[in-house]
């Protein structure tokens, strides 16, 4: 692991109108690192990792990707980061192919990679069927694929594995693990699996800190008492 | 262009699977034509009252193209995936200008014949290639700020009436300005020549915001 960090925010806040979304949120996450962000619903987790795919801006603090300041230099990181969020950021009636023949013109990436991400999760013979036609774990497979399809420096994690049976889980392990070596922010509402892959960890509670350490210090207390 | 042509060759193949646009446009056109027909209690139409009748026809009906523009974006997911990838997010505005203008063009192949037939007096094939003339910059009009208002239209609660009361407003120098330009191209006596001064209001209107688009359009997509 290097030290260099890839991910640095000091005292970011967001807010929702009056509603405070993210506030006093200070962290580093090192190159090749794992943050798991934990906390209830509506706790913060799914702004946070909006904020750092830069779709959202931070109303207070400094965002720092990949030692780019954000929102200012956004766009120097928008193609080294991958984002697999609640929604799969698919079109139902395309199919899971067109969907990432589509992501991969965008994204400047040659057609092939398409092909061997669909065979890497087992999708080849589904693939061309409209994505509202297939089970919500194929739709999970697809879209692990758009969110690694041009090899992300980052990786922005959302429930993942939401929708996966273990064979499925297994299958994009290689991409979205540890193995495949990104720096990454994982969110999850099954606290021990998180902290288990984690070598950081951020619990959240309207929004704020209660805790940032890394993953092996988190204690069994620590979790009971977020979820609280 | 090359992202843009990406967006467009997209929207256009998820116009083909749904069919969700193009056959409420025309059949909307189709319909006002017949209720026209009826209405005006006349046989046959011509001149200023004929140019008016198509324009405010095509208006409306590229209005249900404007509202369902951005809808698989917003629904889909489709705007976060690609203000996530590093491509200039001027090329969504050209995409989807480019992908209402196709659609208005395509509608204007099914309407402007079915209006020769329920309601125009004098025969179509004369004016027709100056009527397309006109119709291309008032489409172009319509492509642009329908744009411009979906884009804007489409981050709100109340989407589908923001933008025809935004939009609408917005149109009225093109939309008197195409039926000022198509009324002497449809008088009773056949064709008179293409009214420049007209035209070149459309043409002055289209450049004007298709500038303002471009300088606005990144701020819309913006959080």
């Amino acid at each position: 692991m290097l030290d260099t960090p890839a991910i640095e925010l000091r005292g970011v806040a967001r807010y929702f109108g009056e509603r405070i979304a993210l506030r006093d949120i200070t962290l580093a996450v090192p190159a090749g690192a794992t943050l798991a962000v934990l906390g209830r619903n509506g706790a913060g987790k799914s702004t946070l990792l909006r904020v750092l795919a830069t779709l959202l801006r931070q109303h207070a603090g400094e965002v720092s990707l990949l030692g780019e300041p954000l929102p200012r230099r956004a766009f120097a990181v928008r193609g080294r980061l991958g984002l697999l969020a609640h929604e799969p950021l698919l079109y139902r009636d395309l199919s899971g192919r067109e969907n990432l023949r589509y992501h991969a013109r965008l994204y400047g990436v040659r057609p092939e990679r398409v092909e061997e991400l669909l065979r890497d999760v087992r999708m080849e013979r589904r693939a061309d069927e409209p994505v509202r036609l297939l089970s919500r774990g194929m739709v999970q497979r697809v879209a692990v694929c758009r969110a690694v399809l041009h090899d992300p420096e980052i990786l922005l994690l959302d429930e993942a594995r939401a929708n996966l049976d273990p064979g499925a889980s297994e299958l994009v392990e290689p991409l979205v693990g540890r193995p495949a070596g990104r720096t990454r922010v994982i969110t999850s509402h099954d606290p021990q699996a998180a902290l288990a892959e984690a070598d950081l960890a951020l619990g959240l509670r309207d929004g704020r800190p209660t805790f940032s350490l890394p993953a092996d210090e988190v204690t069994p207390d620590h979790v009971r008492d977020l979820y609280a | 262009m090359k992202t843009a042509l990406t967006v467009l060759r997209k929207d256009l193949l998820l116009e083909l699977r749904t069919l969700e646009t193009l056959p409420a446009m025309a059949l909307f056109a189709i319909t006002t034509f017949v209720i026209f027909h009826f209405g005006l209690n006349q046989p046959t139409i011509d001149g200023q009252l004929a140019a008016s009748v198509l324009t405010v026809t095509l208006l409306f009906a590229g209005i249900l193209g404007v509202n369902r523009l951005f809808v698989a974006e917003r629904e889909q997911g489709g705007f976060d995936a690609f203000l996530l990838a590093p491509v200039d997010r001027s090329a969504m505005l050209l995409a989807k200008a480019g992908a209402l203008f196709l659609f208005l063009a395509v509608l204007e192949v099914i309407a402007v014949p079915a209006f020769g037939l329920l309601l125009l007096g004098p025969p179509l094939g004369p004016p027709l290639p100056s009527l397309i003339v006109v119709l291309a910059l008032a489409d172009l009009g319509i492509a642009v700020i329908g744009t411009l208002v979906s884009a804007l239209a489409v981050q709100t609660r109340a989407r589908d009436v923001i933008g025809p009361v935004i939009g609408l407003p917005l149109l009225i120098p093109a939309l008197i300005a195409t039926a000022r330009a198509i009324g002497p191209l449809l008088g009773a006596r056949g064709p008179a020549p293409l009214p420049g001064k007209w035209l070149l209001i459309l043409a002055l209107y289209d450049l004007v915001f298709a500038l303002v688009a471009y300088a606005v359009f990144d701020f819309l997509l913006e959080d």
